[in-house]
Protein backbone atom coordinates (compact mmCIF):
# COMPACT_ATOMS: atom_id res chain seq x y z
CA UNK A 1 0.00 0.00 0.00
CA UNK A 2 2.71 2.77 1.38
CA UNK A 3 6.03 2.04 0.30
CA UNK A 4 8.68 4.65 0.75
CA UNK A 5 11.99 4.05 -0.85
CA UNK A 6 15.30 5.78 0.93
CA UNK A 7 13.82 9.09 1.76
CA UNK A 8 16.23 11.51 2.80
CA UNK A 9 15.27 15.07 4.03
CA UNK A 10 17.76 18.01 5.25
CA UNK A 11 17.05 21.07 6.63
CA UNK A 12 19.30 24.42 6.88
CA UNK A 13 21.57 23.07 3.86
CA UNK A 14 24.72 24.08 3.81
CA UNK A 15 24.24 26.28 7.18
CA UNK A 16 25.85 25.47 10.61
CA UNK A 17 22.42 24.33 11.50
CA UNK A 18 21.92 21.56 9.22
CA UNK A 19 19.93 18.81 10.20
CA UNK A 20 19.47 15.24 8.45
CA UNK A 21 15.52 15.13 9.13
CA UNK A 22 15.52 11.75 7.55
CA UNK A 23 18.58 9.78 6.63
CA UNK A 24 17.33 6.96 4.03
CA UNK A 25 14.09 6.06 5.50
CA UNK A 26 12.52 2.57 3.95
CA UNK A 27 9.59 1.39 5.23
CA UNK A 28 6.61 -0.59 3.33
CA UNK A 29 3.17 -1.23 4.69
CA UNK A 30 0.54 -3.75 3.62
CA UNK A 31 -2.93 -2.71 3.29
CA UNK A 32 -4.71 -3.06 6.25
CA UNK A 33 -1.64 -2.89 8.87
CA UNK A 34 -1.70 -0.21 11.52
CA UNK A 35 1.35 1.01 12.28
CA UNK A 36 2.50 2.74 15.38
CA UNK A 37 5.52 4.96 15.35
CA UNK A 38 7.67 5.84 18.31
CA UNK A 39 10.62 7.86 19.22
CA UNK A 40 12.20 10.74 20.78
CA UNK A 41 11.55 14.32 19.65
CA UNK A 42 13.35 15.07 16.69
CA UNK A 43 13.80 11.70 15.61
CA UNK A 44 11.64 12.06 12.35
CA UNK A 45 8.59 10.70 13.03
CA UNK A 46 6.39 14.07 11.78
CA UNK A 47 9.41 14.83 9.02
CA UNK A 48 8.49 11.19 7.55
CA UNK A 49 4.55 12.25 7.60
CA UNK A 50 4.83 15.23 5.96
CA UNK A 51 7.28 13.62 3.49
CA UNK A 52 4.86 11.26 2.92
CA UNK A 53 1.64 13.67 3.15
CA UNK A 54 3.65 16.69 0.51
CA UNK A 55 3.95 19.45 2.63
CA UNK A 56 7.60 19.67 1.09
CA UNK A 57 9.54 17.62 -1.25
CA UNK A 58 12.27 15.01 -0.85
CA UNK A 59 16.06 15.41 -1.27
CA UNK A 60 16.31 12.35 -2.22
CA UNK A 61 14.19 8.44 -2.68
CA UNK A 62 10.83 7.75 -3.35
CA UNK A 63 6.77 7.63 -1.92
CA UNK A 64 4.86 5.31 -3.39
CA UNK A 65 1.37 5.00 -2.65
CA UNK A 66 -1.08 2.10 -3.79
CA UNK A 67 1.73 1.82 -7.03
CA UNK A 68 1.58 4.70 -7.81
CA UNK A 69 4.79 7.28 -7.37
CA UNK A 70 3.54 10.59 -6.04
CA UNK A 71 7.68 11.49 -4.67
CA UNK A 72 6.82 14.89 -6.97
CA UNK A 73 2.81 15.30 -6.69
CA UNK A 74 1.79 18.58 -4.53
CA UNK A 75 0.34 18.05 -0.95
CA UNK A 76 -3.51 18.52 -1.77
CA UNK A 77 -3.41 15.99 -4.51
CA UNK A 78 -2.26 13.58 -2.02
CA UNK A 79 -4.92 14.43 0.02
CA UNK A 80 -7.39 13.13 -1.77
CA UNK A 81 -6.12 9.72 -0.50
CA UNK A 82 -4.32 10.07 2.41
CA UNK A 83 -6.50 11.53 5.86
CA UNK A 84 -4.12 13.23 8.26
CA UNK A 85 -5.24 14.33 12.32
CA UNK A 86 -2.31 16.67 13.91
CA UNK A 87 -1.62 16.72 17.34
CA UNK A 88 -2.94 20.61 17.54
CA UNK A 89 -6.97 20.26 17.58
CA UNK A 90 -7.15 23.54 15.82
CA UNK A 91 -5.45 22.17 12.57
CA UNK A 92 -7.78 20.36 11.40
CA UNK A 93 -10.86 22.18 11.60
CA UNK A 94 -11.85 25.76 9.96
CA UNK A 95 -13.31 27.24 13.38
CA UNK A 96 -15.68 30.00 11.37
CA UNK A 97 -17.30 27.23 9.99
CA UNK A 98 -20.02 25.17 11.41
CA UNK A 99 -19.68 21.40 12.30
CA UNK A 100 -21.46 20.48 9.21
CA UNK A 101 -19.80 23.07 6.39
CA UNK A 102 -16.60 21.27 7.65
CA UNK A 103 -17.94 18.05 7.35
CA UNK A 104 -19.26 19.35 3.63
CA UNK A 105 -15.95 20.13 2.47
CA UNK A 106 -14.41 17.35 3.36
CA UNK A 107 -16.55 15.11 1.99
CA UNK A 108 -16.67 16.41 -1.15
CA UNK A 109 -13.16 16.10 -1.93
CA UNK A 110 -13.30 14.39 -5.31
CA UNK A 111 -16.86 14.49 -6.95
CA UNK A 112 -18.55 17.84 -6.14
CA UNK A 113 -19.31 20.47 -8.97
CA UNK A 114 -17.88 24.10 -7.90
CA UNK A 115 -21.48 25.66 -8.15
CA UNK A 116 -23.58 22.53 -6.13
CA UNK A 117 -24.58 23.77 -3.08
CA UNK A 118 -22.57 22.97 -0.44
CA UNK A 119 -24.08 21.73 2.29
CA UNK A 120 -27.44 19.22 0.97
CA UNK A 121 -30.09 17.65 3.20
CA UNK A 122 -28.84 14.25 1.99
CA UNK A 123 -25.44 14.21 3.13
CA UNK A 124 -26.59 16.20 6.41
CA UNK A 125 -28.53 13.33 6.92
CA UNK A 126 -25.25 11.27 6.52
CA UNK A 127 -22.95 13.32 8.45
CA UNK A 128 -25.56 13.24 11.74
CA UNK A 129 -25.57 9.38 11.66
CA UNK A 130 -21.82 9.13 11.49
CA UNK A 131 -21.84 11.38 14.35
CA UNK A 132 -24.23 9.54 16.36
CA UNK A 133 -22.20 6.72 16.12
CA UNK A 134 -19.26 8.38 17.80
CA UNK A 135 -21.35 9.08 20.56
CA UNK A 136 -20.12 12.30 21.43
CA UNK A 137 -23.33 14.54 21.63
CA UNK A 138 -22.39 16.34 18.30
CA UNK A 139 -24.85 15.05 15.75
CA UNK A 140 -27.43 17.70 17.66
CA UNK A 141 -25.15 20.49 17.45
CA UNK A 142 -24.46 20.41 13.62
CA UNK A 143 -24.62 24.63 13.00
CA UNK A 144 -22.28 24.85 15.84
CA UNK A 145 -18.86 27.02 14.72
CA UNK A 146 -16.56 24.06 15.02
CA UNK A 147 -14.52 27.12 16.63
CA UNK A 148 -16.56 27.21 20.05
CA UNK A 149 -15.92 23.23 20.86
CA UNK A 150 -13.43 21.65 22.74
CA UNK A 151 -10.24 19.98 21.86
CA UNK A 152 -11.18 16.86 21.81
CA UNK A 153 -14.40 16.96 20.28
CA UNK A 154 -12.45 19.24 17.73
CA UNK A 155 -10.29 16.21 17.05
CA UNK A 156 -13.66 13.85 16.52
CA UNK A 157 -14.94 16.03 13.99
CA UNK A 158 -11.38 16.30 12.27
CA UNK A 159 -11.06 12.53 12.82
CA UNK A 160 -14.85 12.11 11.03
CA UNK A 161 -13.46 14.46 8.14
CA UNK A 162 -10.47 12.14 7.68
CA UNK A 163 -12.54 9.18 6.85
CA UNK A 164 -15.68 10.37 5.50
CA UNK A 165 -14.54 9.72 2.32
CA UNK A 166 -11.99 6.07 3.25
CA UNK A 167 -8.45 7.47 2.43
CA UNK A 168 -6.13 4.93 1.23
CA UNK A 169 -3.96 5.77 4.29
CA UNK A 170 -4.96 7.41 7.47
CA UNK A 171 -1.90 9.08 9.09
CA UNK A 172 -2.18 10.00 13.41
CA UNK A 173 0.37 12.60 14.33
CA UNK A 174 -0.30 12.30 18.35
CA UNK A 175 -3.76 13.09 17.67
CA UNK A 176 -4.55 12.29 21.56
CA UNK A 177 -1.87 14.12 22.98
CA UNK A 178 -3.41 17.44 23.80
CA UNK A 179 -5.99 15.91 25.49
CA UNK A 180 -6.79 14.91 28.92
CA UNK A 181 -6.46 11.24 29.95
CA UNK A 182 -10.01 10.30 29.99
CA UNK A 183 -10.99 11.90 26.40
CA UNK A 184 -7.56 10.68 25.05
CA UNK A 185 -9.05 6.98 25.80
CA UNK A 186 -12.35 7.81 23.78
CA UNK A 187 -10.41 9.13 20.70
CA UNK A 188 -8.04 5.93 20.81
CA UNK A 189 -11.45 3.77 20.91
CA UNK A 190 -13.18 5.82 18.29
CA UNK A 191 -9.97 5.42 16.05
CA UNK A 192 -9.43 1.68 16.53
CA UNK A 193 -13.70 1.20 15.72
CA UNK A 194 -12.83 3.11 12.29
CA UNK A 195 -9.44 1.44 11.39
CA UNK A 196 -10.87 -2.01 12.08
CA UNK A 197 -14.41 -1.63 10.74
CA UNK A 198 -13.02 0.11 7.22
CA UNK A 199 -9.93 -2.43 7.50
CA UNK A 200 -7.82 1.28 7.05
CA UNK A 201 -3.82 0.94 6.31
CA UNK A 202 -2.63 3.31 9.60
CA UNK A 203 0.16 4.91 10.57
CA UNK A 204 0.27 6.68 14.57
CA UNK A 205 2.68 8.39 16.36
CA UNK A 206 2.55 8.37 20.00
CA UNK A 207 4.36 9.14 22.88
CA UNK A 208 2.71 6.73 24.85
CA UNK A 209 5.19 3.33 24.59
CA UNK A 210 2.44 1.36 26.00
CA UNK A 211 -0.11 2.55 23.07
CA UNK A 212 2.22 2.13 20.95
CA UNK A 213 2.14 -1.80 21.91
CA UNK A 214 -1.00 -2.23 22.39
CA UNK A 215 -2.62 -1.09 19.43
CA UNK A 216 -2.01 -1.76 15.87
CA UNK A 217 -0.33 -4.44 14.45
CA UNK A 218 3.63 -3.21 13.84
CA UNK A 219 5.25 -0.60 15.55
CA UNK A 220 8.40 1.30 14.38
CA UNK A 221 11.03 2.93 16.65
CA UNK A 222 13.03 5.61 14.96
CA UNK A 223 15.91 7.83 15.81
CA UNK A 224 18.09 10.58 14.45
CA UNK A 225 16.23 9.94 11.09
CA UNK A 226 16.37 6.20 10.93
CA UNK A 227 14.09 3.47 11.56
CA UNK A 228 16.14 1.45 14.26
CA UNK A 229 13.24 -0.87 15.25
CA UNK A 230 10.89 -2.51 13.41
CA UNK A 231 8.61 -5.08 15.09
CA UNK A 232 5.44 -7.31 14.44
CA UNK A 233 3.64 -10.61 15.03
CA UNK A 234 4.78 -13.02 17.94
CA UNK A 235 7.88 -10.75 18.68
CA UNK A 236 5.66 -7.79 19.31
CA UNK A 237 3.55 -9.74 20.65
CA UNK A 238 5.79 -11.04 23.35
CA UNK A 239 6.75 -7.23 24.20
CA UNK A 240 7.22 -5.23 27.56
CA UNK A 241 7.59 -1.60 27.78
CA UNK A 242 10.62 -2.34 29.50
CA UNK A 243 11.87 -4.16 26.80
CA UNK A 244 11.28 -2.13 24.26
CA UNK A 245 13.27 0.59 25.96
CA UNK A 246 15.91 -1.31 26.34
CA UNK A 247 15.83 -2.10 22.87
CA UNK A 248 15.94 1.69 22.46
CA UNK A 249 19.26 2.48 24.35
CA UNK A 250 21.03 -0.39 22.47
CA UNK A 251 20.16 0.08 19.25
CA UNK A 252 20.66 4.25 20.18
CA UNK A 253 23.12 3.84 22.17
CA UNK A 254 20.93 6.73 24.88
CA UNK A 255 18.73 6.32 27.46
CA UNK A 256 15.46 7.68 27.08
CA UNK A 257 15.62 11.01 28.36
CA UNK A 258 12.86 12.30 27.69
CA UNK A 259 10.84 13.81 30.24
CA UNK A 260 7.66 13.64 28.22
CA UNK A 261 8.42 9.68 27.17
CA UNK A 262 9.22 8.95 31.22
CA UNK A 263 5.57 11.02 31.90
CA UNK A 264 3.79 8.88 29.56
CA UNK A 265 5.28 5.35 30.94
CA UNK A 266 4.40 6.65 35.11
CA UNK A 267 0.91 7.40 33.65
CA UNK A 268 0.33 4.53 32.04
CA UNK A 269 1.56 2.19 34.84
CA UNK B 1 -34.29 66.63 -2.18
CA UNK B 2 -31.91 65.50 -5.06
CA UNK B 3 -29.23 65.48 -2.21
CA UNK B 4 -30.77 62.49 -0.80
CA UNK B 5 -31.29 60.64 -4.05
CA UNK B 6 -27.87 61.43 -4.42
CA UNK B 7 -26.38 59.88 -1.26
CA UNK B 8 -28.86 56.89 -1.66
CA UNK B 9 -27.59 56.28 -5.16
CA UNK B 10 -23.77 56.55 -4.31
CA UNK B 11 -24.04 54.82 -1.46
CA UNK B 12 -26.01 51.91 -3.38
CA UNK B 13 -23.58 51.46 -6.07
CA UNK B 14 -20.76 51.74 -3.62
CA UNK B 15 -21.80 48.51 -1.80
CA UNK B 16 -20.60 46.92 -4.76
CA UNK B 17 -17.32 47.77 -3.52
CA UNK B 18 -18.14 47.30 0.10
CA UNK B 19 -19.05 43.45 -0.99
CA UNK B 20 -15.55 43.13 -2.94
CA UNK B 21 -13.75 44.61 -0.38
CA UNK B 22 -15.48 42.37 2.17
CA UNK B 23 -14.78 39.11 0.25
CA UNK B 24 -10.85 39.73 0.35
CA UNK B 25 -10.82 41.10 3.33
CA UNK B 26 -12.96 39.51 5.76
CA UNK B 27 -13.64 35.91 4.05
CA UNK B 28 -10.32 35.06 2.55
CA UNK B 29 -8.87 37.40 5.54
CA UNK B 30 -6.34 39.06 3.29
CA UNK B 31 -6.11 42.84 3.01
CA UNK B 32 -5.79 43.18 -1.06
CA UNK B 33 -4.50 46.89 -2.37
CA UNK B 34 -5.27 45.67 -5.59
CA UNK B 35 -8.57 47.71 -4.94
CA UNK B 36 -7.24 50.83 -5.65
CA UNK B 37 -6.22 49.67 -9.20
CA UNK B 38 -9.21 47.23 -10.13
CA UNK B 39 -11.84 50.10 -9.17
CA UNK B 40 -10.00 52.82 -11.77
CA UNK B 41 -9.45 49.63 -14.04
CA UNK B 42 -13.20 49.12 -14.26
CA UNK B 43 -14.14 52.79 -14.47
CA UNK B 44 -11.88 53.25 -17.58
CA UNK B 45 -12.59 50.42 -19.21
CA UNK B 46 -16.43 51.27 -18.70
CA UNK B 47 -16.20 54.79 -19.60
CA UNK B 48 -14.11 54.21 -23.24
CA UNK B 49 -16.48 51.45 -23.90
CA UNK B 50 -19.28 54.00 -22.97
CA UNK B 51 -18.05 56.93 -25.14
CA UNK B 52 -17.90 54.38 -28.06
CA UNK B 53 -21.34 53.77 -27.74
CA UNK B 54 -20.84 50.19 -25.74
CA UNK B 55 -22.73 51.54 -22.51
CA UNK B 56 -23.91 47.72 -21.58
CA UNK B 57 -20.44 46.19 -23.00
CA UNK B 58 -18.78 48.31 -21.03
CA UNK B 59 -19.83 47.47 -17.72
CA UNK B 60 -19.54 43.37 -18.20
CA UNK B 61 -16.30 44.17 -19.71
CA UNK B 62 -15.49 46.61 -16.24
CA UNK B 63 -16.19 43.34 -14.41
CA UNK B 64 -13.99 41.13 -16.14
CA UNK B 65 -10.94 43.63 -16.39
CA UNK B 66 -11.36 43.44 -12.27
CA UNK B 67 -11.43 40.06 -12.16
CA UNK B 68 -8.21 39.98 -14.86
CA UNK B 69 -6.59 42.32 -12.42
CA UNK B 70 -7.50 40.08 -9.12
CA UNK B 71 -6.15 37.46 -11.06
CA UNK B 72 -2.79 38.70 -11.24
CA UNK B 73 -2.48 39.64 -7.46
CA UNK B 74 -3.82 35.89 -6.44
CA UNK B 75 -0.84 34.61 -9.45
CA UNK B 76 1.74 37.09 -7.56
CA UNK B 77 1.06 35.55 -4.19
CA UNK B 78 0.27 32.02 -4.82
CA UNK B 79 2.84 30.76 -7.73
CA UNK B 80 5.90 33.71 -7.21
CA UNK B 81 5.26 33.83 -3.18
CA UNK B 82 5.44 37.50 -2.79
CA UNK B 83 4.36 38.86 0.37
CA UNK B 84 -0.25 39.76 -0.34
CA UNK B 85 -0.04 43.17 0.76
CA UNK B 86 2.75 43.81 -1.58
CA UNK B 87 1.62 41.87 -4.39
CA UNK B 88 -1.57 44.14 -4.47
CA UNK B 89 0.99 47.11 -4.24
CA UNK B 90 2.85 45.51 -7.47
CA UNK B 91 -0.48 45.24 -9.21
CA UNK B 92 -2.07 48.23 -8.75
CA UNK B 93 0.74 49.99 -9.24
CA UNK B 94 1.40 48.68 -12.38
CA UNK B 95 -2.37 48.91 -13.24
CA UNK B 96 -1.79 53.25 -13.09
CA UNK B 97 -0.22 52.99 -16.71
CA UNK B 98 -2.29 50.24 -17.98
CA UNK B 99 -5.22 52.46 -16.91
CA UNK B 100 -4.00 55.64 -18.53
CA UNK B 101 -3.60 53.65 -21.80
CA UNK B 102 -7.32 52.73 -21.68
CA UNK B 103 -8.11 56.13 -21.30
CA UNK B 104 -6.08 56.95 -24.69
CA UNK B 105 -3.20 58.70 -22.68
CA UNK B 106 -5.44 61.07 -20.84
CA UNK B 107 -6.07 61.49 -17.46
CA UNK B 108 -10.02 61.84 -17.77
CA UNK B 109 -12.73 60.94 -20.14
CA UNK B 110 -16.20 62.61 -19.89
CA UNK B 111 -19.30 60.95 -21.28
CA UNK B 112 -21.38 64.15 -21.31
CA UNK B 113 -23.92 63.52 -24.36
CA UNK B 114 -22.96 59.92 -24.36
CA UNK B 115 -24.68 57.20 -24.21
CA UNK B 116 -24.57 55.53 -20.74
CA UNK B 117 -26.89 52.88 -18.51
CA UNK B 118 -28.86 55.45 -17.06
CA UNK B 119 -29.38 57.47 -20.28
CA UNK B 120 -30.56 54.19 -22.17
CA UNK B 121 -32.80 53.76 -18.99
CA UNK B 122 -34.26 56.86 -18.80
CA UNK B 123 -35.11 56.71 -22.59
CA UNK B 124 -37.23 53.74 -21.78
CA UNK B 125 -39.15 55.71 -19.31
CA UNK B 126 -39.49 59.10 -20.48
CA UNK B 127 -41.89 60.47 -18.01
CA UNK B 128 -40.44 59.33 -15.04
CA UNK B 129 -38.20 61.41 -12.49
CA UNK B 130 -34.77 60.82 -13.66
CA UNK B 131 -33.25 60.76 -10.34
CA UNK B 132 -35.41 58.00 -9.26
CA UNK B 133 -34.52 55.88 -12.01
CA UNK B 134 -31.01 56.67 -11.42
CA UNK B 135 -31.81 55.29 -7.78
CA UNK B 136 -33.76 52.35 -9.41
CA UNK B 137 -30.61 51.15 -10.99
CA UNK B 138 -28.50 51.45 -8.52
CA UNK B 139 -30.39 49.84 -6.24
CA UNK B 140 -30.62 46.85 -8.81
CA UNK B 141 -26.89 46.48 -8.71
CA UNK B 142 -26.75 46.79 -4.98
CA UNK B 143 -30.00 44.12 -4.50
CA UNK B 144 -28.20 41.37 -7.43
CA UNK B 145 -24.84 41.89 -6.77
CA UNK B 146 -25.46 41.12 -2.98
CA UNK B 147 -27.60 38.51 -3.96
CA UNK B 148 -24.80 36.79 -6.48
CA UNK B 149 -22.24 37.19 -3.38
CA UNK B 150 -25.20 35.58 -0.99
CA UNK B 151 -25.57 32.23 -3.60
CA UNK B 152 -21.84 32.56 -4.81
CA UNK B 153 -20.88 31.64 -1.05
CA UNK B 154 -23.59 28.85 -0.39
CA UNK B 155 -21.92 26.79 -3.12
CA UNK B 156 -19.20 24.51 -2.45
CA UNK B 157 -16.61 26.75 -4.43
CA UNK B 158 -18.38 29.08 -1.95
CA UNK B 159 -17.49 27.46 0.97
CA UNK B 160 -14.21 26.82 -0.04
CA UNK B 161 -13.32 30.53 -0.56
CA UNK B 162 -14.44 30.52 3.13
CA UNK B 163 -12.46 27.54 4.40
CA UNK B 164 -9.24 28.62 2.68
CA UNK B 165 -9.60 32.59 4.82
CA UNK B 166 -10.35 30.88 8.29
CA UNK B 167 -7.88 27.75 8.04
CA UNK B 168 -5.22 27.08 5.04
CA UNK B 169 -3.88 23.65 6.28
CA UNK B 170 -7.36 22.12 6.60
CA UNK B 171 -8.61 23.20 3.22
CA UNK B 172 -5.50 21.75 1.84
CA UNK B 173 -5.60 18.42 3.53
CA UNK B 174 -9.15 18.26 2.19
CA UNK B 175 -7.41 17.99 -0.92
CA UNK B 176 -8.59 21.32 -2.30
CA UNK B 177 -6.65 23.10 -4.53
CA UNK B 178 -5.82 26.29 -2.03
CA UNK B 179 -3.86 28.78 -4.97
CA UNK B 180 -6.72 27.96 -7.19
CA UNK B 181 -9.40 28.97 -4.43
CA UNK B 182 -7.72 32.51 -3.66
CA UNK B 183 -7.30 32.77 -7.46
CA UNK B 184 -11.22 32.54 -7.78
CA UNK B 185 -12.18 34.28 -4.94
CA UNK B 186 -9.32 37.54 -5.56
CA UNK B 187 -10.66 37.47 -9.14
CA UNK B 188 -14.15 37.98 -7.86
CA UNK B 189 -13.91 40.23 -5.09
CA UNK B 190 -12.05 43.04 -7.96
CA UNK B 191 -14.25 41.96 -10.27
CA UNK B 192 -17.25 43.54 -7.81
CA UNK B 193 -14.75 46.67 -7.04
CA UNK B 194 -14.42 47.03 -10.80
CA UNK B 195 -17.75 46.51 -11.33
CA UNK B 196 -18.83 49.41 -9.03
CA UNK B 197 -15.82 51.73 -10.98
CA UNK B 198 -17.84 51.11 -14.06
CA UNK B 199 -21.31 51.82 -12.77
CA UNK B 200 -19.77 55.00 -11.26
CA UNK B 201 -17.55 56.08 -14.10
CA UNK B 202 -21.43 56.09 -16.33
CA UNK B 203 -23.13 57.66 -13.45
CA UNK B 204 -20.94 60.52 -13.17
CA UNK B 205 -20.54 60.78 -16.75
CA UNK B 206 -16.87 61.20 -16.02
CA UNK B 207 -14.08 58.89 -15.36
CA UNK B 208 -10.86 60.05 -13.91
CA UNK B 209 -7.24 58.80 -13.17
CA UNK B 210 -6.81 59.34 -9.76
CA UNK B 211 -10.59 58.21 -8.81
CA UNK B 212 -9.23 54.96 -7.06
CA UNK B 213 -6.82 56.63 -4.49
CA UNK B 214 -8.10 55.85 -1.42
CA UNK B 215 -10.93 53.49 -2.11
CA UNK B 216 -9.51 50.87 -0.35
CA UNK B 217 -10.12 52.87 3.05
CA UNK B 218 -14.02 53.95 1.47
CA UNK B 219 -14.53 50.34 1.10
CA UNK B 220 -13.41 49.10 4.46
CA UNK B 221 -14.70 51.67 6.19
CA UNK B 222 -18.55 50.62 5.18
CA UNK B 223 -17.68 47.49 5.52
CA UNK B 224 -16.90 48.32 9.49
CA UNK B 225 -19.72 50.30 9.78
CA UNK B 226 -22.03 47.67 8.57
CA UNK B 227 -20.40 44.86 11.05
CA UNK B 228 -21.60 47.90 13.27
CA UNK B 229 -25.00 48.34 12.72
CA UNK B 230 -25.68 44.40 11.98
CA UNK B 231 -22.85 43.12 13.89
CA UNK B 232 -20.41 40.42 12.84
CA UNK B 233 -22.88 37.45 11.86
CA UNK B 234 -22.66 34.84 9.35
CA UNK B 235 -21.26 35.64 5.38
CA UNK B 236 -24.78 36.31 4.64
CA UNK B 237 -25.40 38.86 7.21
CA UNK B 238 -21.55 40.28 5.90
CA UNK B 239 -22.76 41.15 3.00
CA UNK B 240 -25.60 42.88 3.48
CA UNK B 241 -24.22 44.51 5.88
CA UNK B 242 -21.47 45.81 3.82
CA UNK B 243 -24.04 47.42 1.42
CA UNK B 244 -25.71 48.96 4.54
CA UNK B 245 -22.27 49.65 5.73
CA UNK B 246 -21.57 51.77 2.38
CA UNK B 247 -25.69 53.42 2.67
CA UNK B 248 -24.58 54.23 5.95
CA UNK B 249 -20.95 55.61 4.61
CA UNK B 250 -22.18 57.46 2.30
CA UNK B 251 -25.07 58.93 4.61
CA UNK B 252 -22.36 60.61 6.91
CA UNK B 253 -20.59 62.01 4.51
CA UNK B 254 -23.05 63.93 3.04
CA UNK B 255 -24.37 65.47 6.23
CA UNK B 256 -20.86 65.95 7.15
CA UNK B 257 -19.84 67.87 3.68
CA UNK B 258 -23.50 69.49 3.60
CA UNK B 259 -23.26 71.34 6.93
CA UNK B 260 -19.85 71.98 6.27
CA UNK B 261 -18.50 70.55 9.01
CA UNK B 262 -15.65 69.25 7.34
CA UNK B 263 -13.98 70.29 3.79
CA UNK B 264 -14.47 67.81 1.29
CA UNK B 265 -10.88 67.17 1.35
CA UNK B 266 -10.72 65.76 4.89
CA UNK B 267 -13.22 63.10 4.21
CA UNK B 268 -10.37 60.72 3.60
CA UNK B 269 -8.82 61.34 7.03
CA UNK B 270 -11.98 60.82 8.42
CA UNK B 271 -12.30 57.20 6.57
CA UNK B 272 -8.94 56.67 7.81
CA UNK B 273 -9.46 57.12 11.19
CA UNK B 274 -13.17 55.53 11.44
CA UNK B 275 -11.13 52.36 10.14
CA UNK B 276 -8.29 52.73 12.63
CA UNK B 277 -10.50 53.22 15.49
CA UNK B 278 -12.75 50.37 14.40
CA UNK B 279 -9.71 48.35 14.06
CA UNK B 280 -8.40 48.81 17.09
CA UNK B 281 -11.30 48.11 19.70
CA UNK B 282 -10.56 44.66 20.57
CA UNK B 283 -7.22 45.54 21.83
CA UNK B 284 -8.45 48.68 23.61
CA UNK B 285 -10.86 46.62 25.03
CA UNK B 286 -8.50 43.75 26.52
CA UNK B 287 -6.10 46.48 27.77
CA UNK B 288 -8.92 47.86 29.42
CA UNK B 289 -10.16 45.18 30.83
CA UNK B 290 -6.40 44.06 32.27
CA UNK B 291 -6.22 47.69 33.32
CA UNK B 292 -9.01 46.91 35.56
CA UNK B 293 -7.67 43.66 36.71
CA UNK B 294 -4.38 45.18 37.51
CA UNK B 295 -6.89 47.81 39.88
CA UNK B 296 -9.16 45.47 40.69
CA UNK B 297 -5.90 42.97 42.09
CA UNK B 298 -6.60 40.00 44.06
Amino acid sequence: MLKIESAVKTFFKGTPNEHTALDHVSLSLENGEFVTLVGSNGAGKSTLFNAICGSFMLDGGAVMLDGKDITYQPDYRRAADIGRVFQDPMKGTAPNLTIEENLALAYSRKKKHAFSLAVNKRDIAYFRERLAAMDMGLEDRMKTKVGLLSGGQRQVVTLLMCTLNMPKLLLLDEHTAALDPQTSDKIMKITNDIVKENNLTTMMITHNLNAALRTGTRTVMMDSGKVILDISGSERDGMTLNDLLEMYSQKSDKQFDNDRMLLTKDRSE
Amino acid sequence: MSFIFGTLQLGLIYGLLAVGIYISFRVLNIPDLTAEGSFTFGLAVSSVMAAGGHSWLGILCAALAGAAAGAVTALLQTRLKIHPVLAGILTMSGLYSINMYVMGERANVTLIGCDTIFTWFAGLFPSADKNVLKLIIAAAAAVIGAALAILFFRTHLGLCVRAAGDNETMVRASSINVDRVKLIALAVSNAYIALCGGIIAQYQSFADINSGVGILVVGLASVIIGEVIVGRRGVTAGVISAVAGSLAYRIIIALATRYTLLPAYMLKLISAVIVAAALSVPAIKQSISLYKTKRGGV
